[in-house]
């Protein structure tokens, strides 16, 4: 606690980065996924080689991946940031296809029959419906996208391992301890956030 | 109000992917305007299917089917089912949106005027005996299954449908909500003149509701004709069983073959 009580711009500001950066991920990859998890959803012969392939991506060792990914775009941000979307893409593109499959037949087939064309099928009833899973989704990849972010602290693309990574050259617990326990906050409190959404989609969905 | 359509049904059949038997199999009928025609049979027989057809939720493998002369086939599918009033047994009112939005689907996807929307989803709750000013901003989930129903037969008739197609829409309330509700459907589509396709399993729901019941049995019609006629002159020993099957009916039975033969 010492580090945050004597440096608290400093901490705050590097919460502010992590924020930032952990969010830019994040919508970039919805985007991605976006498209994706749909597709996934309306192709089953396309959606185990989907969700096959960006598990495989999510089970590669971050820090390998981001080692490999250095190479590629040198040190910094952009790294790091590649990392984060990569990521973030199977549980999102899972959660979405799951959302999306899960909504009842007897909806699609009411929405069909009143005559909604196929893109307002999926704009006005089939996107609500399944919104309770895709906020699960996105709660468990923003948590992910928050932990490997520390890793921008090895990398030179900032946020919070800044504390963490320094403190641990520099033989200083306290920075190490601010570090953490600031990544950990930043967590619950996403987690607790996204909960609270996610409950309150679901409620009015009356699930 | 508008007039009810013709339409005719030729040499109807539908094969599903993989199926070794046709679901539906040379089916020929027509409704005449504004009748309230009820599908009755075991399920699995083809009857929710031929009613798919008709807004081509399923497309026909064999005939045509054509509503006041034109057939459906040369139509624009969305177009066409905007145009019909599709009512099914899982009530299908989306979650998500309150019953006036609910309702007003249809009219807006016609592009009615928001004014013509909100006065014709006051209209229809008052018509379906809900009073608009309680029931138009709950959501499905604070609606008891009877008001469930109502409002999709409401969202149903909205877009002042010359055809309304319903499958079961009772299917899901308990036996003295349905006769309510049977007994308010019965003058509300005759007040409309919507020809109406009923599809049920409920022999009584369709000896009450129909102009003319067409008894389907694995993808084929077995008889068509008023609930009195099929009453009295089962065609074949299925249509005999189907009507036999309640006893309530026996004895309506033996006295509408009185009446027949008088």
């Amino acid at each position: 606690m010492s580090y945050i009580i004597a440096h608290p711009e400093r901490v705050l500001s590097l919460t502010g980065a992590h924020a930032a950066m952990v969010i830019a991920a994040l919508v970039v990859a919805l985007a991605i996924a976006l498209p994706l998890g749909i597709l996934s959803s309306r192709k089953p012969r396309l959606r185990p080689l989907l969700l096959g392939g960006l598990g495989a991506i999510y089970t590669i060792p971050s820090l390998a991946l981001l080692a490999l990914l250095v190479q590629l775009f040198g040190l910094g941000a952009a790294p790091i940031f590649v990392a984060l979307v990569a990521y973030g893409q199977f549980m999102l593109v899972r959660n979405i296809d799951a959302g999306l499959r899960g909504v009842d037949p007897a909806m699609r087939d009411a929405a069909k029959g009143l005559g909604l064309s196929p893109r307002m099928q999926l704009l006005r009833v089939e996107l609500p419906l399944a919104l309770p899973v895709m906020v699960g989704g996105l709660r468990i990849a923003a948590i992910a996208t928050i932990a490997i972010g520390t890793l921008a602290g090895y990398v030179g693309g900032g946020g919070l391992g800044v504390l963490i990574f320094d403190g641990l050259a520099l033989h200083n617990t306290a920075m190490i301890v601010a570090g953490s326990l600031s990544v950990s906050l930043l967590a619950i409190l996403v987690d607790g956030s996204l909960r609270w959404c996610e409950r309150a989609v679901r409620t009015r969905l009356g699930g | 109000m508008q007039r009810g359509a013709e339409i005719v049904v030729r040499g109807a059949g539908v094969t599903y992917p993989g199926a070794a038997t046709p679901t539906l199999q040379d089916l020929t009928l027509t409704i005449a305007p504004g009748e309230f025609l009820v599908v009755v049979g075991p399920s699995g027989c083809g009857k929710s299917t031929l009613l798919r057809t008709i807004n081509r939720l399923i497309p026909l493998g064999a005939g045509s089917i054509a509503i006041d002369g034109t057939d459906i086939a040369s139509l624009d599918p969305v177009a066409l089912r905007r145009s019909i009033g599709y009512a099914i047994q899982a009530v299908g009112l989306f979650p998500h949106m309150r019953v006036g939005a609910n309702v007003a689907i249809v009219p807006e996807l016609l592009g009615w005027s928001r004014e013509r929307i909100a006065a014709r989803v006051d209209a229809l709750l008052t018509l379906v005996h809900l009073d608009p000013k309680r029931y138009r901003d709950r959501f499905p989930r604070e609606l008891s299954g009877g008001e469930a129903q109502r409002v999709g037969v409401a969202r149903a008739i909205a877009g002042e449908p010359r055809v309304l197609l319903m499958d079961e829409p009772f299917g899901a309330v308990d036996a003295i909500v349905r006769s309510q509700l049977q007994a308010e459907m019965l003058l509300l589509v005759r007040e409309l003149g919507t020809t109406t396709l009923f599809v049920t399993h409920d022999v009584d729901e369709a000896l009450l509701l129909a102009d003319r019941i067409v008894v389907v049995n694995r993808g084929r019609i077995e008889q068509i004709g008023t609930p009195l006629e099929v009453l009295a002159n089962p065609v074949s020993p299925f249509v005999e069983r189907l009507f036999h099957a309640n006893d309530a009916v026996v004895e309506l039975r033996e006295k509408a073959r009185e009446l027949h033969h008088r």
